[in-house]
């Protein structure tokens, strides 16, 4: 691994909601609020947290489908959010992203040929045999056959058609691909396939992800490092397969000790209450009402991430520099 | 050992589409025994909820009962009288849905559903009925619960909401819960409380539960045991320990190597070739023959029995015969 | 939607042939009608229905059968050249303010609100008497008044398509908005927009038929069904058919894109 492939450093998203009343100063949601982390080439970056945490909004950010408020977005350290329209076109070959639900991520009016044929036209591959070699190519490479050029995405099954929006996303050869929960609407035998897919597909084609998921399960079998959200922010990043002591920050830890899993063996941490409105987040640490080590000092000042250990930075008091032996 | 509250037997379930019938369950029979915690799990397409309908007497206009029958607490439910189904459910067996949204009526306050909930199935007034609701309300688990109960559902969070429906749903005493995948639109710390909640319910009410849902690990987490189905049959159903520890069909099997985890990085994840047959397309023979790596002559042609082992353990396939293996 | 889903469906087949009827009527009149449509005939005014006059005369002797043939086409042409206008504009409204947005969504809507808030043919009938009559500013006329129509659908169906995974995913893979908008947003509106094209037409031909029945849409001598209606009018009590007979089939016309439109729209439902 080399120098990082994505750096996002300081990304906001700020959601304006309209007024109720005429003379309201405007409400805002910190979809995201100040996030930077950075993903390296050939890496499988997971970001996990629960509903609203900002997670996709991030992903979507990335790929330049939704314009932050403020922050830098960096692919091979050039600055691509603020890149002209001609500029960041040329680029989205290289920046791909494979959506959640795979039955609205497919225009239903359109063929699998045309929906694949598409992006080619768009970049100027404008010779036709071409860009057939190429789309039969990707076809066969998501592990589906020629067969599927004429039929439309209401004939297909959950499975194959995320395998098509995964072919649409590789027809441009992209560099990094952002996984919106690509498998967590298909059940348990078909997302085994997928998740298999998106492996072999790393490797064969050294490829880098964004895999954003809920499923702690999932993230933790595909992903090499793991930033966790909650409420906007990143609370901690961690090496899956390298850190010894698993995850440190007392979210991260109800979170996955939360998953419910076959085994039964992970000792259980019950969280209190929901996650309070994103519109007035808690002073402080934003998880402190919620977490069962909270100190006074939680609820008055908001830690940063901090380096613990290699590959591994969490944002909480109790692991500040010094306190903790890295 | 307890009594047996629901008995469902041989029942077969068919859909009927343009003038063509196709069969949806197919002789199913379990029992789930006062108290009793069951699940049933399988993937989408499986019957599942199908199941939960029938016994809710809310199967969709196009499916019928086309065999067998459902017993509740000792008396037999038939299919064509409407009226015994409307009397038994809610006093007798409640439901709570993936979506309580959906569930709810938007245009009145929740605390209000419940207590009609008790004032429809119960003999009290309104003012007992209130106080019946807010008790509930306590019990769940929810706190300022004066305020909540003249909230309005859109005002609520997912997991608020789902405690609601399980307060209205258990409001009169119900001998039966069925909880079809009512965590699955939630996140995981909340899903946690909901599941404990469940559990916690279960113990004090004495309510049964058949859980249904996609997940072997939430169904592990709330049940004792658990009914594996695939492709409307009932493949296999044991103590949840026994399943997950010893699981004898190949398709559980199979369903349990395809999870991912973190202990499997780094390998390629077992994966079922294939996938569910649709309706339209499930013929004779054991229905997982075509995706079967064990499949041997027979299973293509004979659909094998569900044969209850020694302990108690059942199975539908031909890998076993009286609970043993052969082959 | 499924042709034999269709054929089943009752509104849309009585619709449909009632429609195929009046087309009928109308392609045949371009070649032949029995009589010339304004060839009088002092010797037989006000005739009854009979054998040589089908539906009767009027008051200058002329065949009524062969004027409403004729007048399909003055409907036929002004409902659908009017739903065009509706329809390209209106769509064009819908797109700029469902798509992009913000305070041109405002501006938009708020003028297409004080469209709406004048009733449709009070409209009309203020720009005919602004431009004059005749078949042109007719046309114009309800073509203006069927905008607000087909801007609201286009809206809101711009505003629910924009925000659709495959629409983002278009946007990701480079299409440009024009791209998006008329290859993966159009396609998909079709089915509201075919049933509101439906339901505008027969507005259209019902507010041609109020406006010449005003003596403001089309002029004499050329047939039109709402000024044939507004010639009957004196003769009620001698002659009750020729009111009844224009206004029947005025009817006819109307109920049958009504219905069309109605089996269309259950048919699109029921594939939901």
């Amino acid at each position: 691994m080399s120098e990082p492939l994505i750096r996002v450093e300081e990304l906001t998203k700020h959601y304006y909601l309209p007024k109720t009343k005429l003379l309201e100063k405007r409400n805002a949601v910190r979809a995201v609020d100040g996030i930077s982390f950075d993903i390296a080439e050939g890496e499988i970056f997971g970001l996990v947290g629960e509903s609203g945490c900002g997670k996709s909004t991030t992903g979507q950010m990335i790929v330049q489908l939704v314009k932050e408020t403020h922050g830098g977005i960096y692919y091979r350290d050039r600055q691509i959010n603020a890149l002209p329209a001609n500029e960041m076109k040329a680029l989205r070959r290289e920046l791909q992203i494979v959506f959640q639900d795979p039955s609205s991520s497919l225009n239903p009016k359109k063929t699998i040929g045309w929906l694949l044929e598409e992006p080619l036209v768009i970049h100027g591959v404008a010779d036709r045999a071409k860009r057939r070699e190429i789309v039969l190519k990707t076809l066969e490479q998501v592990g589906l056959g020629a067969d599927y050029l004429k039929r439309y995405p209401h004939e297909l099954s959950g499975g194959q058609k995320q395998r098509v929006g995964i072919a649409a996303a590789l027809v441009l050869k992209p560099k990094f691909i952002v996984i919106d929960e690509a498998v967590s609407a298909l059940d348990v035998s078909v997302q085994s396939q997928i998740l298999n897919l998106l492996k072999e597909l790393r490797d064969k084609l050294r490829l880098t992800y964004l895999f954003i998921s809920h499923d702690l399960n999932v993230v933790q079998y595909l992903s090499d490092r793991v930033g966790v959200m909650y409420l906007g922010k990143l609370v901690e990043i961690f090496d899956v397969s390298t850190s010894a002591v698993g995850p440190l920050h007392p979210y991260t830890k109800a979170l996955f000790s939360a998953i419910p899993d076959v085994k039964g063996t992970r000792e259980r941490v019950l969280l209190k209450g929901d996650v309070p409105n994103p519109i007035h987040p808690p002073d402080g640490c934003a998880f402190h009402p919620r977490c069962p080590l909270a100190v006074d000092r939680c609820s008055q000042e908001r830690p940063g991430l901090q380096k613990v250990a290699p590959r591994h930075e969490v944002s909480c008091h109790l692991f500040e520099e010094g306190d903790f032996p890295s | 050992m307890a009594n047996t509250l629901l008995a469902i037997d041989e029942l077969d379930v068919a859909f009927t589409i343009g003038g063509k019938q196709y069969p949806a369950l197919r002789q199913l029979s379990f029992e789930v025994r006062e108290k009793e915690r069951v699940g049933i799990v399988g993937e989408s397409g499986c019957g599942k909820s199908l199941t939960s309908l029938s016994v809710m007497g809310l199967l969709p206009e196009s499916a019928a009962i086309t065999r067998g029958q459902i017993s509740l607490a000792g008396k037999t439910l038939s299919a064509g009288l409407r009226e015994e189904w409307h009397s038994t459910r809610g006093r007798q067996v409640a439901m709570i849905f993936q979506d309580p949204m959906t569930a709810l009526n938007p245009l009145m306050p929740v605390g209000k559903q419940i207590a009609e909930m008790a004032l429809t199935h119960l003999a009290v007034t309104r003012k007992e009925a209130k106080q019946m609701a807010l008790e509930m309300m306590a019990k769940v688990g929810l706190s300022r619960i004066e305020q909540l109960y003249g909230e309005y559902p859109h005002r609520l969070s997912g997991g608020m909401m789902q405690r609601m429906m399980i307060a209205m749903a258990l409001i009169c005493q119900p001998k039966l819960l069925i909880a079809d995948e009512p965590t699955t639109a939630l996140d995981v710390t909340i899903q946690a409380q909901i599941l404990a909640l469940l559990r916690e319910m279960n113990r004090s009410t004495g309510t049964a539960m058949l859980f249904i849902s996609h997940d072997l690990g939430v169904i592990r987490e709330v049940c004792e045991r658990v009914i594996v189905m695939y492709a409307g049959f009932i493949v296999e159903d044991a103590p949840v320990q026994d399943i997950l520890e010893n699981p004898k069909h190949p398709y559980t099997a199979a369903l349990l190597q395809a999870l991912p985890s973190v202990e499997k990085r780094g390998q390629a994840l077992y994966t079922i070739p294939g996938r569910v047959p649709p309706l339209t397309e499930r013929g004779g023979g054991c229905p997982f023959a075509g995706r079967c790596p064990r499949a041997f002559g027979i299973c293509h042609t004979i659909t094998p029995e569900l044969d209850t082992g020694m302990d108690g353990h059942r199975v539908r396939c031909h890998l076993y015969v009286e609970g043993r293996l052969c082959g | 939607m499924r042709w034999n889903q269709l054929v089943r469906n009752k509104p849309f087949m009585i619709g449909g042939c009632l429609l195929v009827l009046l087309l009928g009527l109308m392609v045949t009149s371009l070649f032949y009608t029995p009589y010339g449509p304004n060839d009088m005939n002092t010797a037989m005014r006000l005739a009854p229905p009979q054998a040589s006059h089908w539906f009767g005369t009027d008051n200058f002797g002329r065949d009524i059968f062969s004027r409403i043939m004729e007048g399909s086409q003055t409907s036929f042409v002004i409902g659908t050249a009017s739903v065009a206008i509706g329809l390209v504009i209106g769509l064009l409204i819908g797109a700029i303010a469902g798509y992009w947005g913000g305070w041109m969504d405002e501006m938009l809507m708020r003028i297409i609100d004080a469209m709406l808030a004048f009733p449709g043919i009070l409209l009309a009938i203020m720009l005919v008497s602004v431009f004059g009559p005749g078949f042109g500013n007719t046309i114009v006329a309800l073509g203006i008044m069927s905008i607000p129509a087909f801007a609201r659908i286009a809206r809101s169906g711009f505003i629910q398509y924009k925000e659709f995974a495959f629409v983002k995913a278009a946007k990701a893979r480079g299409a440009s908005s024009l791209r998006i908008i008329s290859r993966h947003i159009l396609p998909n509106m079709a089915s509201p927009l075919i049933v509101a094209s439906t339901m505008r037409f027969s507005g259209s031909i019902l507010a041609e038929a109020g406006l010449s029945y005003l003596g403001l849409g089309v002029q004499p001598p050329d047939p039109s069904w709402g000024r044939m209606l507004s010639e009957a009018q004196p003769f009620i009590i001698n002659a009750p058919w020729y009111v009844f007979i224009t206004g029947a089939v005025i009817t006819a016309m109307v109920l049958g894109f009504n219905l069309l439109g109605d089996g269309i729209r259950d048919g699109f439902d029921k594939k939901r």
